[in-house]
């Protein structure tokens, strides 16, 4: 029985409307000066004498035992500095900890393959010299002998009593298992007048390929045993978390250092191996280490997302188009490491529902590996894939019980006006108007024209379709929802750290724990702040990137999961207002009135009633750094302000798997329409508009451009973009030639929208956003759907849709029709 | 038979300083200007030739350069984005426009990005919308989606450039 019980709903946070200040305006970046002029800092600029260039040898086998490892030949050549092999990684460190309850805890995992490869491109020894290409010229020289072994490729035959085991320690290939059920399924069955029965829906594998791929340079302080890593990495927290206990060492002798980063899109999480592997190069050889990844050892062997099937699902449906529930079992495939994962097994619960008021949810989740590269996080991480499998869901139960997309969406979407709105799963929506948002995309692609398109289109032998992709961006984690994979783990909650202070000339000067790559961290940061200490953004100094020495970071800092503009700026409000609050102290007590009398404004803090008495911001840092004789002693004043931001959360119910997952819902409406060459199955967007709304926006061009770029990378997936592997597990698409990202000529017009539903939950109203959760994969996959209906009806069953795809779809539509029953009671 | 050239002097002149080093005869373009002369704005992002973002001009041309071996560059004149602000410090159209209209995020494509624009605007004044995607189709970038960058490379061709 299911108790009757709800989560605790966060707080409500109090909080002033901004003042018209700079937050809300279209602030200029203050990151631009220096990235124009190609003067930013990025991992492979940093330079440090006598340092040696690793090149990694990696596995051309898929699977194979690693019979023996010869470096000799290598380490003759001149200009080698050294190796390191899987054999001194396995005396030197321990495995990594995993985050997976049995049997994934059992998976070892290494800086470098040890006795076995499991993917192409598994690194198995590193090479180190004076420059790059002697480093991959020794590489050649070195020999590994391998005994291949049986490759598993496909997620579905990895549990097959014959299907080779990668890990032996864990016995299986199974890494994880847990269902997920809540609401009564049994009654919203016996309830509903049709069951719609689908066989497998597959969503495939790719990741976002940040153009700057990963790196480091790593110094070694040997006298003090600690280690300095200027890394693109964009989450040093984890990476510290994975590193200190393999290593051996304590946290502090890891320093991360960042500046700016190319692109993460939270494909930058999951280094650690490749960084331990430095780490320990750099000890050894006594020498700066220094690791730029190549594109195509990127493709090869870094952060794929995660590909996931969708089997024996059932929907059920009122009569109406009400939907009551669905179940399903998933397969997650994980890849040959579980690096991240499987936090992917809980994290898509976020979004159990997606947007929609259905109660009745059951979710039989599986995760395997195979002998293919590592998941990591991937911008939208899993819930992108829940997200479209409910899209999915809605457009093919409309399509067979013939009820039109839009209704059937206003008729299930949760309403606005039950916001806050506890999902079947605890979650707490926090606000949104659905409806609305996709009333302005519609709008914008000229919805009520839509007939007379199609018409039109018929005329020039294409087949015109309009598709819908409704997304929320869950953003700031509650991390006790790892707890549901492993009751375990410690940890749960958040947090974020900003440090502001005023420097002894009146500088303000600002330390965050993030690590920013392209999110205009120092720009929205310094808005804050201007607005809080009454003076502009230009007069605020944002040290960029992250260094871990700044003692500006807590457990959860750095840049990932839609959060910034919650736990980043809530952490830069906090530290603000304290030191907000000691300028007025120190101001009143040398003016010789009360703190309340005092206001800041215009660099200054002054009398209100008598703006000629102030003092200048340079004169209170002065003061207090160094002109602080006969100051009161019980005056606590530092004029250096930490704060850390902790969001309300509790750890959810392990038992029901219930519980507030993450803080805030930033929502995406998508529309496509699209047409469809009827001899070819080309297609081409002919108009798409993304509505937006993630509460109070700080800079609002900021977050068009966050839409602009999660829609790309969204429309490149859905047409061009696949990680695809033939049968012995060889990558086809290792670089930019065969995995085609989308290019200026590929880009459709775009019309944006917005509306502002603030967040009754966070500091700011403001919501994290930047993910966009895959909406362009879920309407051209309703678009070319509703374009095929006029010939046979097939459905679309994949996430990705080449050319190829559709040709075939509308060739034999029968093949994917047969996937598809529906049983109705009468 | 003689073995290949391992070395060979190279002069070449960047952003107008000449430079006349011994480079390995293998050793990429690239290479030589972020490793050897340490102009570290332009940019590697493939290892196929795909990405632009080591895109600079040579006598005048778009070039990717982690195409081209060092040693072919020779006698050649060479300009990278550390060339296109003004000695005074005053940034270039193209750049007040990049900013202006947000057409970066991450920063990583935009050196390439910019050297493909000004080739485009050295040689065309007005060009239409579709001549500057044509313009930029080799680089790729993974934050924008372009379509800032197409709007800010008219506003630049249009002395738009303020936000």
């Amino acid at each position: 029985m299911i108790e009757d019980s709800t989560t605790v709903i966060p707080e409500r946070v109090e909080t002033e409307a901004p003042q018209k200040g700079f937050m809300g305006q279209n602030v200029p970046r203050k990151e631009d000066k220096r990235l124009v002029q190609g003067l930013g800092v990025f991992v492979d600029d940093v330079k440090r004498h006598g340092m040696g260039y690793v090149h990694f040898v990696r596995s051309p086998y898929a699977h194979a035992k690693i019979k023996s490892v010869d470096v000799a030949r290598a380490l003759e050549l001149e200009g080698v500095y050294g190796t390191l092999t899987g054999d001194e990684v396995a005396i030197h460190t321990d495995p990594f900890f995993q985050i997976s309850s049995p049997p994934g805890a059992h998976v070892k995992d290494y800086a470098l393959a040890v006795g076995r490869a499991r993917f192409v491109g598994d690194p198995v020894v590193a090479v180190v010299a004076a420059t790059r290409e002697l480093a991959r010229d020794a590489s050649e020289l070195v020999e590994v002998e391998y005994e291949p072994l049986p490759v598993i490729v496909d997620a579905r035959r990895a549990l097959d009593d014959e299907a080779p085991i990668l890990h032996e320690d864990a016995g299986s290939n199974m890494s994880w298992h847990g269902v997920y059920e809540w609401g009564d399924l049994e009654a919203a069955w016996a309830e509903a007048d049709h069951i719609v029965r689908i066989d497998e829906l597959h969503f495939h594998r790719f990741n976002s390929t940040p153009l700057e791929c990963d790196g480091c340079l790593v110094e070694y302080n040997q006298g003090v045993g600690q280690w300095t890593i200027h890394t693109n990495n964009q989450f040093p927290g984890f990476a510290a978390i994975m590193m200190g206990p393999a290593m051996r060492v304590g946290l502090d002798k890891l320093r991360f250092v960042t500046q700016d980063i190319g692109g993460g899109f939270g494909n930058k999480i999951t280094t650690h191996p490749q960084l331990v592997a430095c780490c320990l190069l750099a000890r050894k050889l006594k020498r700066p280490i220094q690791w730029t990844e190549w594109r195509t050892d990127f493709h090869l062997s870094m952060s794929h997302g995660n590909e996931r099937w969708f089997h024996e699902i059932e929907v059920a449906v009122k009569a109406d188009g009400t939907l009551l529930g669905f179940r399903c079992k998933q397969l997650d495939d994980a890849g040959a490491f579980l690096r991240y994962e499987p936090l992917g097994g809980v994290i898509w619960a976020q979004v159990a529902a997606g947007l929609y008021r259905w109660r009745n949810i059951r979710v039989d989740f599986t995760q395997v590996v195979t002998n293919k590269a590592p998941v990591s996080p991937n911008r939208g991480y899993s819930r992108m894939q829940q997200l479209w499998f409910t899209e999915r869901l809605i457009d093919i139960v409309g399509h067979e019980l013939g009820i039109d997309p839009v209704e059937i969406r206003k008729r299930n979407y949760i309403k606005t006006e039950e916001m806050p709105y506890e999902t079947p799963n605890g979650c707490i929506y926090d606000s949104g108007d659905y409806a609305r948002c996709l009333d302005i995309a519609l709008d914008l692609v000229g919805y009520d024209r839509l007939e007379e398109r199609r018409r039109d289109a018929e005329s020039r032998g294409k087949l015109l379709g309009l598709g819908i992709g409704s997304t929320l961006d869950s953003g700031t984690n509650n991390f006790g929802q790892s707890q549901l994979i492993n009751p375990d783990l410690q940890f749960s909650g958040n947090n974020e750290v900003a440090t502001v202070k005023l420097d002894l000339f009146g500088e303000v000067v600002v330390t965050l724990g993030t690590t920013p790559q392209g999110q205009g961290h120092e720009t929205t940061a310094a808005q804050v702040v201007a607005d809080i200490i009454g003076c502009t953004p230009d007069d605020i100094n944002v040290r960029p990137g992250h260094d871990s020495f700044w003692n500006s970071h807590a457990g959860f800092s750095g840049t990932y999961a839609s959060q910034f503009a919650v736990t980043g700026l809530g952490a830069v409000k906090g530290a603000s207002e304290i030191l907000a609050g000691e300028m007025k102290k120190l101001a009143a007590v040398v003016l010789g009135v009360t703190p309340d009398e005092i206001e800041l404004a215009e660099g200054q803090a002054r009398m209100k009633e008598n703006p000629e008495a102030a003092l200048p911001f340079m004169a209170l840092g002065a003061i207090i750094n160094a002109n602080n004789a006969g100051l009161p002693e019980d005056l606590d004043v530092t004029l250096n302000a930490r704060y850390v931001y902790r969001p309300a959360f509790e750890v959810p119910d392990l038992e029901r798997k219930f519980g507030n997952l993450t803080l805030t819902y930033a929502t995406q409406i998508h529309a496509c329409v699209l047409e469809v060459d009827r001899e070819t199955g080309v297609y081409e967007i002919v108009d798409y508009a993304g509505v937006d709304d993630c509460g109070i926006r700080i800079n609002p061009r900021i977050v068009d451009g966050q839409v602009h770029g999660a829609t790309a990378q969204a429309l490149g997936a859905a047409t061009w973009e696949t990680f695809a592997y033939d049968e012995e597990g060889n990558l086809l698409t290792p670089n930019f030639y065969d995995y085609h990202v989308p290019h200026a000529m590929d880009m459709p017009p775009l019309k944006n929208g917005y509306i502002e539903s603030p967040s009754p939950f966070t500091p700011l109203g403001a919501k994290g956003m930047g993910e966009g959760g895959g909406a362009g994969i879920h309407a051209v996959c309703a678009a070319i759907q509703d374009a095929l209906r006029p010939i046979g009806k097939p459905i679309v069953v994949d996430s990705h849709n080449p050319y190829q795809r559709v040709w075939e779809l509308m060739q034999r539509p029968e093949a994917t029709r047969e996937r598809v029953r529906v049983e109705s009671r009468s | 038979m003689r073995e290949p050239a391992a070395h060979k002097v190279v002069k070449v002149e960047v952003n107008g300083t000449v430079y006349e080093r011994e480079v390995d005869a293998r050793r990429l373009l690239v290479h030589f200007i972020r490793d050897e002369l340490d102009l570290t704005g332009t940019h590697i992002g493939c290892d196929t030739g795909n990405c632009g973002a080591c895109t600079v001009l040579l006598d005048g041309h778009t070039v990717k350069s982690c195409m081209l071996l060092a040693v072919q560059a020779d006698g050649a004149s060479i300009e990278t984005v550390e060339s296109l602000a003004g000695e005074d410090g005053e940034l270039h159209p193209l750049q007040q426009a990049f900013s202006a209209r947000h057409a970066l995020q991450c920063g990583y494509c935009t050196p390439g990005m910019l050297m493909s624009a000004k080739y485009l605007l050295d040689n065309n004044r007005e060009p239409t919308e579709g001549e500057i995607r044509k313009a930029i189709q080799g680089n790729i970038c993974r934050c924008t989606g372009y379509w800032n960058i197409f709007e800010a490379i008219d506003a630049a061709a249009k002395g738009e450039v303020s936000a």
